[in-house]
């Protein structure tokens, strides 16, 4: 049965941005009730269509009716529908933060652009097509941009050029990578291209190797692997909170893409590439771990401190996502669902911080916070899921991958639980400054002011109870996900869905 | 479920104190306890069924597949060890709620305690390891709020973060350990571990594991050389080290030795490691406990003595040694934890806690007095109390074990151990309570009130009477742990007398007189011990931490420091790089194509560019030059593409050029004209070759993808095939645009809306009050403005041209899908018309005239192109199915009507608002800037001869 919802998640979300530009641009309050109205709607549709495609195979939406390989089509299968799901649900809490702490105020299209940017991510992770995956990360790069300088200011705007000009890198790289994967097996279409590169001629491996490798170093530059990695602290630690919030999915976009075409298109037994990309990667995501470990440890700002705990966690995420066996690639698909949670929760509770404190250094202490009681509470428990400590889901993930990585355990397993003492202490060392020592030096007397923002407090409290229920409700959230990467290690599955033709 | 329930209890407690808080401090207290209390009760309701040799067990799956599931079992040794912790706990909970002082937070406290009391109940009570490590690294956090309880106190926030890194490094690394052993196993749960003993023993990754294992046990327990934290741990209120730091947490360590015994014990390595750490931990704190003044500090290295006692106990790997060391555990858990207490009640009273500045207590703080002598006595090992009972226990063993062949060093060095501990033992005793009344204490110490002394009071009857009755009191308890340690039944006999012949009784003695005789020479000693310089852990601890913070910062913002030269620099060179490696790892064929022949007038395209292209790089500090020589490349492009029968390229790519490099000159306008010099030219040249690389790196995959066939037939053959029968247009490009890639376009036409939108509200962003604004408002024009900004002439050829202009945009429009045009030539077309009645007249005065909203442009192009997908729903179609029919009006010939032509007006307006939003912006910011807004369409009227437009109007 063919279903419009496939394509819900990237058409609700662009009619409303558009809507909100045509009808809402000068109404604060209006485009507050629609966003959240249109970004709800979307987490009922994604739960929809994760329920359908838990229970089904996947399925093919053709847009313009055209057949694959020729047209674009939308696949939905259980990978796709859990990523597009967990958009919805960062979105809907980073946008009650936004809402709660008038983020949203501070600057023009705030809400258009958030629809936009949600229609980007739901459009990269429903694809079937690699040309019309490049589209989306130019929509969602465009979009995280305009979100990314909201309400301007010197560092901000900086940092902004950074970040469009090293993904712009990407997006030329991109280009030349499908040019180079067209020009060699003629197909775009990522099923039909799983086909065809498994029955490429002996004379194309080299070219065909170049190009594979240069789709993965794109997909490595979202995901902000090493060396590719540059863009990302400037970038989330100068992005308003919500926004770096929002983003924790974006680098996720990076290691979804690397999944589906590292099992369908270039698996390891691939006769071409074979374990090229995994030798590739596993130095490189071992490095961005140590990388993102050594930022938190060593950072100067609370800000920066997150943004190095997101390179962290694609580092731990790509370490398993290398092996490329079914329970390694599980174990990264509830690593990464648990890291964008607890990402975003992190980002949300470092703005909170920062909001209510002079500066956001970390070498000096300064008097204690407004609700510095509940706020440091919520920055335990979040640097506890991020640093990967029992008993959240930060723990689980990480004995995941080192379960699923036994066959080379001395040097990950040393690595990963290293650097966790390293995060560890970084954390610590954060929190005592952030909160212990403000007593120290606290002024006698008047108690700090500052506006309650309960709504900005719940949605932090969603996403810290999010972890909560992946915590406890571990047992059929990782056999619901193993389900999910067999379904991808079984690529006809896939492949049977576009319908391709017989090849002649 | 009731033992998952025992160990939930306390976290659900911890909930309770931060609300009970608000009833009053008696409240939160008595509630708090009552948690424990039940916990206690139904611990005790479990006790009998234990005591018959039962194993209780609750299982609840949590992770099947990782094997983490919620399996709690409870033993001799769990229930000893539980017992210990609710017991004490409960005793812990009295004495806080009177030693806290009234600015403490006490419901904090009181949570914090909850939540490490049930991560030690959870750890002794799971029949699983890797629900055991989530218990284990809890305590360590609970821990760390607790000890850094005093928020104030720099030592606290140290001596919390010191004793999380060791202990947590140690838990870390004991996953490692506990992930082996399950692997050997074949499973995570204790029950099944326990039962694999040759197995574990034979693998070959039994030495790592075992290494692994007793990491976590000796940071955890405090053993050499990971000791140093637990001194720095008593900062925190004392009752949290009478508590954490004695009775229970620094016990997980020996716990989980004990409890890993059946399997891992009864091994060269096992002795070697863990006797011998225990050994040298129980000389050397209890040498440093004697020459410590502060008493807190004293009781911490001789909690760690102790410790290292019973780990060296549990590394004999006889049964006798682990009986003996379960035995230590109960009394030492007793004696110790009264200490804390009373040096607690001291400090609390006397204000102070330096021996030097003690003595004389007896007569003031009669009570406090008896509890401590009696508590000291069982430190010291002097009869009949409970610690001489397991002291001479231990030594008979020390005396009967061998280390390396060598048969009487474990006993002389255990009888060293007992000196010390018999020396420092009376010195707390002695240096704070005897001698002389003083007259300068810091306050005047009396006794505290019941609540305070009563915990301790108690723990000191238990002394006694374990001491007296140890078969009555203990015994059973000792039997039913010590079975559940080392897997067999255990009856002990427990005597005061083991006769004239046994080696620990002259031990004793020895170490009772040689410990009298040191107390004697205290003073001498302790002049030595000053004198001898000795490693101090603290400053190695600090000596090595703040080092490796300050370097990782270094790496990490070194790295990180926003010079995005260098961040594109180093990615291009790893994307180089890494396509090298990939080429020339795998095997290339030549291409087969023949190349074209290159005629003159082509090359000189060719050459035009390139030449452009060196400008560029030679010129780029002019800027004004670079964007006409970038107008030159895409000229030259756009003649590419049209050479190359691309006509729908070249005119995209030609109405692209010249509507950006508008724009981009006017953004000029408001930028200095030349970039200034940044780097030196080692550096440009450096970048240089990297630039260099990655060009050859992409002409030659160009050159070797051009050159060759692809391996299969292209999809471009079927959108060739079916271009005019399934999508009614017979220009190839446009119908791939709209109709089989209509929703590629979809896509663009957002990104270039959305790209329209942040330029707008950068503009605004800009434009609100702060330094840019300002900036603006004081801009003079850098250059000579035109006498004649808006010359008559380019009205007047603008006017004439734009009626032109539209035809042309619409004839575009309307014969993309057949002929080379299309919606979004057609919006670009129309765009640069209008742009030009701006550049005639002025922004301000031009839109005073169309008032068109360029944002309503944007959003209803996308609205309609998503409309016009939206309506193939209607007729059972997937989003974006086109229709299209032929139709004929008189006098019109037959022409076609297609959906496409919907979704290319879409596509239009999309363009054309996004090129206008950017040029309004951009005249937003010349207004800030002082441009004046024209009150005529031309400033000088030729027939008049004057001046229209004054420069004064804003």
């Amino acid at each position: 049965m063919m279903s419009h919802w496939i394509a819900a998640p990237v058409l609700l979300p662009a009619i409303m941005g558009a809507l909100i530009v045509l009808l809402m641009r000068n109404d604060l309050l209006l485009q507050r009730v629609f966003s959240l109205v249109a970004s709800f709607a979307l987490l009922a549709v994604s739960l929809a269509l994760l329920i359908a495609a838990s229970t089904e195979a996947p399925e093919v939406y053709r847009l313009g009716d055209w057949p694959a390989p020729f047209g674009i089509v939308l696949v939905l299968d259980r990978l796709s529908a859990m990523m597009v799901l967990l958009t919805a649900v960062l979105a809907v809490c980073v946008l009650l933060y936004t809402i709660g702490t008038n983020w949203d105020a501070r600057g023009r299209h705030f809400h258009a652009l958030f629809q936009f940017q949600l229609m980007g991510i739901c459009g990269a992770f429903l694809t079937g097509d690699a040309f019309n995956l490049f589209v989306f990360f130019e929509v969602l790069l465009i979009a995280s941009y305009g979100l990314m300088i909201h309400a301007g200011g010197k560092d901000r705007l900086r940092a902004g050029v950074q970040y469009v000009a090293f993904n712009l890198v990407g997006s030329s790289l991109f280009l030349f990578a499908l040019a180079a994967i067209y020009s060699i097996t003629g197909t775009l279409n990522i099923a039909d291209l799983a086909v065809k590169a498994a029955a490429l001629s002996e004379g194309d491996a080299a070219l065909f190797r170049v190009a594979a490798v240069m789709l993965m170093m794109v997909f490595a530059i979202k995901g902000a692997l090493v060396p590719l990695q540059f863009w990302l602290p400037g970038t989330y630690s100068n992005a308003p909170g919500p926004v770096a919030a929002l983003f924790a999915v974006m680098t996720k976009i990076g290691a979804y893409s690397v999944i589906r075409f590292g099992v369908l298109v270039l698996p390891p037994s691939h006769p071409i590439t074979g374990t090229l990309i995994a030798d590739l990667m596993l130095p490189a995501a071992l490095l961005t771990l140590i990388i993102g470990a050594l930022g938190i440890l060593g950072a100067t700002t609370l800000s920066r401190l997150a943004a190095f705990a997101a390179v962290a966690s694609m580092g731990t995420a790509f370490i398993a996502i290398s092996a490329f066996t079914p329970a390694s690639i599980s174990a990264a698909l509830y690593y990464i669902v648990h890291s964008t949670l607890a990402g975003a929760a992190l980002f949300l509770i470092v703005d909170l911080v920062v909001d209510r404190r002079a500066h956001d250094s970390l070498r000096d202490a300064l008097p204690p916070i407004a609700q510095a009681g509940l706020i440091s509470a919520l920055f335990m428990v979040s640097a506890i899921a991020t640093a990967g400590m029992p008993p959240l889901s930060g723990f689980i993930g990480k004995l995941l991958v080192l379960d699923a990585l036994r066959d080379s355990a001395a040097l990950i397993w040393s690595v990963i639980l290293v650097t966790s003492l390293i995060m560890i202490v970084g954390f610590a060392r954060a929190g005592s400054t952030l909160f212990w020592k403000a007593h120290a030096s606290a002024p006698e007397g008047d108690a700090p002011h500052h506006p309650a923002q309960a709504l900005a407090f719940v949605a932090v409290g969603l996403l810290l109870a999010g972890l909560v229920g992946l915590t406890v409700l571990a047992g059929p959230v990782i056999d619901w996900i193993e389900g999910t990467s067999a379904g991808l290690f079984d690529t006809s599955a896939y492949i049977n869905a576009n319908q391709l033709p017989e090849v002649k | 479920m009731s033992l998952a329930l025992i160990a939930a209890l306390p976290f659900l407690g911890a909930l309770l104190p931060g609300l009970m808080i608000r009833a009053g401090k008696n409240a939160c207290a008595l509630v708090t306890g009552s948690v424990t209390a039940l916990a206690l009760l139904m611990l005790g309701l479990n006790a009998p069924a234990v005591l018959r040799g039962e194993v209780v067990q609750t299982r609840i799956e949590w992770i099947p597949s990782l094997g983490l599931n919620a399996n709690f079992f409870l033993d001799g040794l769990g229930l000893l060890f539980a017992g210990l912790i609710l017991g004490i706990g409960l005793l812990i909970i009295l004495y806080a709620r009177f030693y806290l002082a009234k600015s403490d937070p006490m419901g904090q406290f009181y949570t914090y305690l909850m939540l490490f009391q049930g991560a030690m109940v959870g750890i002794v009570l799971s029949d699983n390891i890797l629900l055991l490590l989530v218990f284990w690294e809890l305590t360590s956090l609970s821990s760390f709020l607790l000890i850094g309880y005093w928020k104030h106190l720099p030592e606290g926030r140290q001596g919390a973060r010191m004793a999380l890194t060791v202990t947590g490094g140690g838990g870390l690394a004991m996953i490692a350990g506990m992930l082996i052993l399950g692997n050997i196993a074949g499973s995570y749960d204790l029950s099944v571990i326990l039962q694999n003993k040759e197995a574990i023993q034979a693998s070959d990754w039994y030495l790592p594991a075992l290494i692994l294992i007793l990491l976590g046990c000796f940071t955890k327990s405090a053993q050499f050389p990971f000791h140093f934290w637990l001194p720095h741990a008593m900062a925190a209120p004392t009752p949290v080290s009478a508590y954490l730091h004695s009775a229970t947490m620094v016990k997980a360590g020996l716990f989980l030795m004990a409890r890993m015994w059946p399997v891992l014990s009864g091994t060269p390595e096992w002795f070697y490691i863990v006797a011998t750490t225990g050994l040298i931990t129980m000389v050397m704190a209890a040498k440093i406990a004697l020459f410590k003044d502060d008493l807190k500090a004293l009781l911490a290295f001789s909690t760690v003595s102790h410790l290292g006692l019973i780990t060296m106990l549990l590394g004999f790997g006889t049964a006798e040694a682990a009986t003996v060391a379960v035995f230590h555990i109960i009394n030492h858990a007793t004696f110790k934890a009264a200490l804390f207490m009373s040096a607690g009640i001291v400090d609390h009273e006397a204000h102070t806690r330096d021996l030097k500045r003690l003595g004389g207590l007896r007569t003031l703080m009669p009570i406090t007095f008896t509890i401590v002598t009696i508590a000291s006595l069982s430190m010291a090992g002097i009869p009949p109390l409970n610690g001489f009972l397991s002291k001479e226990l231990m030594l008979e063993e020390a005396a009967h074990t061998a280390w390396m062949a060598n048969p009487w060093l474990i006993g002389v060095l255990a009888t060293i151990g007992a000196l010390f501990s018999v020396a420092y033992s009376f010195r707390f005793i002695a240096h704070a309570f005897l001698g002389p009344v003083r007259s300068d204490y810091p306050a005047k110490p009396h006794d505290p009130g019941f609540g305070l002394w009563a915990a301790p009071a108690l723990l000191a009857c238990l002394v006694i009477l374990i001491g007296l009755f140890p078969m009555l009191t203990a015994a059973w308890l000792v039997n039913a742990a010590a079975s559940a340690v080392t897997g067999a039944p255990v009856a002990v006999k427990i005597t005061h007398w083991h006769g004239l012949y046994a080696p620990a009784l002259w031990m004793s003695l020895a170490a009772i007189g040689g410990g009298l005789m040191a107390l004697g020479l205290h003073p001498r000693l302790m002049a030595l011990w000053t004198a001898t310089p000795r490693p101090e852990a603290k400053r190695i601890f600090d000596g090595l931490m703040e080092p490796f913070a300050t370097l990782a910062g270094r790496i990490a913002n070194g790295l990180h420091d926003g010079a995005l030269t260098r961040y594109i620099a180093i990615g291009t060179l790893a994307i180089a790089a890494v396509c090298y490696y990939a080429f020339d790892t795998g095997t290339h064929a030549i291409g087969t194509r023949d190349l074209m022949p290159v005629p003159p007038v082509p090359a000189l395209g060719w050459l035009s560019l390139v030449l452009a292209t060196l400008a560029i790089v030679i010129f780029h500090r002019n800027r004004l030059l670079t964007l006409v020589l970038v107008g030159i490349v895409g000229l030259m492009v756009s003649v590419g593409f049209a050479y190359f029968s691309a006509p729908d390229l070249a005119l995209t790519q030609i109405s692209v050029e010249v509507a950006t490099i508008i724009l981009m000159l006017l953004a000029l306008n408001f930028l200095p004209k030349a970039t200034p010099v940044e780097s030196a030219p080692l550096r440009r040249t450096w970048d240089g070759a990297i630039a260099v690389i990655a060009g050859v790196g992409i002409a030659a995959l160009a050159y070797a993808l051009m050159t060759r066939d692809p391996a299969f037939q292209a999809i471009s053959d079927f959108h060739i095939t079916n271009s005019k029968p399934g999508g009614g247009g017979t220009n190839i490009v446009n119908v791939i645009l709209v109709d089989f890639r209509g929703y590629d376009t979809f896509g663009e036409i957002i990104v270039l809306g959305i790209a329209a939108l942040v330029i707008f509200a950068l503009t605004e962003a800009l434009l609100r009050a702060g330094p840019a604004n300002d900036r603006l408002l004081a801009w003079k024009p850098d250059q000579r403005r035109a006498g004649d900004r808006h010359p008559m002439m380019l009205v007047v050829a603008t006017r004439v041209i734009l009626p032109i202009a539209l035809m042309v945009g619409f004839f575009i429009f309307l014969r993309g899908h057949n002929e080379p045009g299309g919606g979004f030539i057609a919006g670009l077309i129309v765009a640069i018309a209008l742009v030009m009645q701006y550049m005639a007249s002025g922004f301000a005065w031009t839109a005073a005239r169309q008032k068109v909203d360029y944002h309503a442009l944007i959003a209803c192009g996308v609205l309609i192109a998503a409309a016009t997908g939206i309506g193939a729903w209607f007729n059972g179609l997937p989003f974006l199915t086109s229709a299209f029919g032929y139709f004929t009006i008189w006098p019109l010939e037959e022409f076609e009507l297609a959906t496409a032509l919907l979704f290319d007006i879409g596509v239009f307006l999309t363009v054309l608002g996004a090129v206008m939003l950017a040029l309004a912006s951009l005249s937003r910011i010349g207004l800030r800037a002082g441009e004046t807004v024209n009150t005529q369409p031309f400033d000088i009227d030729p027939s008049e001869g004057r001046t229209l437009n004054s420069e004064e109007a804003r």
